[in-house]
């Protein structure tokens, strides 16, 4: 494969700072990230995680050109996360971003990170076209693709599934990565606590299960059994939602992408809700489901093939920028595999 | 003996909460509505659910009927096994007929949906799940509301503009051209039920509501 062409990808939204390779026929070279950390119990600082891209960001595109075996010479397009996100994290991708395009010469391409999750989730299945739910800390959504947009059929109303499992960890203490602690606790028990249950229509709201949830650990609950109910309540709210979409749509494909995809308690309950409706269930390849250089450098190329690309100019970042928003054709890719 | 009235059952379509199945009650077609357990959730939380929801979607049915809003007549309730049964309607869902007609019947059947859910707005009625697919659009084009599972009683502004809100993400999502267009057919129907007074309270709400889904800053589709 001489002609592939190969794409930068810079992920900088949250915590994650990612850089990778990709080539026009979908394959991932290389996909190197470092993520920084906050001390236990506490959330992310925006400007401490931009301190922390800034520091890693030399060494991790090194490691992707190194690791992909290429020279940036090679390059045909340069693809960076433009939102949504933490504004100054974003930034710091931004620039470096601008600067690599400027030297070498190069188109600009800006990413959704939102349609990053959904398009490298595409990638490793052979999924036509799904519903797609997207779970992250950012994101928490049912959307499918319509007219030249993704359509938000359901999402949460108030804070996303990743916010409320990382909120509620950080608040009893456990360590990140915490979503994997949560359901590391979960495992070790099966007694159902009562909390609520808010389900509007399509959407959820996770604040009341939040609180509810909280007070329960001040007032002694065990930490097993809340890491238990609050997956079940919260996963089975949003599989509702879900369900019912799938249903009101009729799509004969799911695809589950996002970082809590790799729960595997709420991979089981989707799979579970994609047989009853003789759907097949797809699941993100589990290395590219958190935040990552890969998600923009493959989405990138499918930006860049129908002509997105931006002057430096105007390459601001866009901290809020809806998924629906973004005007976005489902090409295939021109896949080796 | 309402055992032996029912003759044949066959399944018509699985939904997301509950199995449908077409029968008959006497001389009169029915719809038998059953909630099935789901395996994806722990049983505890599943039958707590299931049960609070065939009985309240049953109240709702009468109720929303008794406010002169066309619903299916309840017949029957078993709440041990989740069942209702009830009327079936002859016509189709609205989200198969909506792409369908012409320009002046899609404003004609969003002024009847508008002027319907206002009415039960007026009665502190919430549907709670306001989508094409939860109305049938009769032979005699009257507009029937079904799936009444998530509906509850308020008086609160919030819950009212929280059900106009997912209607029009429901339409917005399924029937994308000329939402706005759409949009506006149905707060005319709403308006003469409910007067302008209360319908701009709750429109207004509604937006606000919208505003508050994640990195919304006003979008143009």
């Amino acid at each position: 494969m001489e002609s592939s062409q190969y794409l930068l990808g810079i992920e900088s939204t949250a915590h994650t700072f990612g850089a990778s390779i990709a080539t026009s026929d979908g394959r991932i070279l290389s996909n190197a990230k470092d993520v920084y950390t906050p001390f236990t119990g506490r959330g992310i600082h925006p400007r401490e995680a931009a301190q922390h891209h800034c520091e890693v960001s030399s060494q991790v595109i090194l490691r992707a050109f190194k690791e992909a075996k290429i020279r940036p010479r090679d390059l045909t397009a340069i693809a960076f996360s433009a939102g949504p996100g933490l504004g100054p994290a974003l930034r710091m991708g931004a620039t470096i971003a601008r600067g690599l395009a400027c030297y070498f010469k190069i188109p600009l391409v800006p990413v959704n990170h939102a349609i990053g999750h959904i398009e490298i989730g595409f990638l490793a299945s052979n999924a036509q076209d799904p519903l797609v739910v997207l779970v992250s800390g950012g994101h928490t959504l049912i959307t499918a693709h319509a007219g030249s947009h993704w359509r938000i059929f359901g999402e949460t109303e108030d804070i996303t599934m990743g916010n409320l499992l990382d909120m509620f960890a950080r608040e009893a203490g456990l360590s990140p990565p915490t979503g994997v602690s949560v359901e590391q606790k979960a495992r070790m028990s099966k007694r159902l606590l009562d909390l609520p249950y808010t389900v509007k229509g399509n959407d959820v709201t996770y604040s009341g299960l939040l609180s509810a949830s909280i007070r329960k650990f001040h007032e002694g609950c065990k930490i097993e059994d809340l890491c238990f109910s609050l997956q079940e309540f919260s996963f089975s709210m949003f599989a509702e939602t879900v369900e019912r979409s799938l249903a009101h749509t009729e799509k004969r494909e799911l695809l589950l992408t996002g970082g809590v995809a790799a729960n595997k308690r709420l991979q089981q309950m989707l799979r579970n809700i994609a047989q009853e409706h003789d759907s097949r269930f797809y699941v993100v390849d589990f290395q590219y489901s958190g935040d990552c250089g890969a998600q923009i450098a493959w989405t990138g190329y499918l930006a860049y093939m129908q002509g997105i690309v931006i002057d430096v100019e105007n390459s601001y970042v866009r901290p809020k920028w809806r998924l629906d928003e973004v005007e976005w054709k489902r090409i295939q890719g021109n896949l080796s595999h | 003996m309402e055992e032996n009235t029912r003759k044949s059952i066959t399944l018509v379509k699985k939904g997301a909460e509950a199995n449908l199945y077409l029968s008959e009650w006497g001389s009169i077609k029915v719809i038998v509505k059953k909630r099935i357990p789901k395996k994806y959730r722990v049983a505890e939380l599943d039958k707590k659910i299931r049960d609070y929801r065939t009985i309240h979607e049953a109240e709702c049915l009468f109720l929303a009927r008794k406010y002169g809003v066309p619903t299916p007549i309840v017949l029957s309730i078993d709440n041990l096994s989740n069942i209702i049964i009830m009327e079936y309607i002859e016509g189709q869902r609205v989200k198969e007929v909506f792409e369908k007609v012409d320009e002046k019947s899609k404003k004609m059947m969003c002024k009847q949906i508008g002027n319907q859910i206002g009415r039960l707005h007026k009665n502190n009625l919430i549907h709670g799940d306001l989508t094409s697919s939860n109305m049938i659009i009769s032979d005699q084009e009257k507009i029937y509301f079904i799936d009444f599972g998530l509906s509850f009683h308020s008086n609160e502004c919030e819950d009212m503009g929280v059900d106009l809100y997912l209607l029009k993400r429901a339409f917005f999502s399924t029937h994308y051209k000329d939402v706005n267009k759409y949009h506006s057919a149905i707060r005319t129907g709403y308006i003469k039920e409910v007067g302008k007074k209360i319908a701009d309270r709750v429109f207004k709400k509604s937006q606000q509501i919208e505003r508050r889904g994640r990195y919304f800053v006003g979008r143009s589709i």
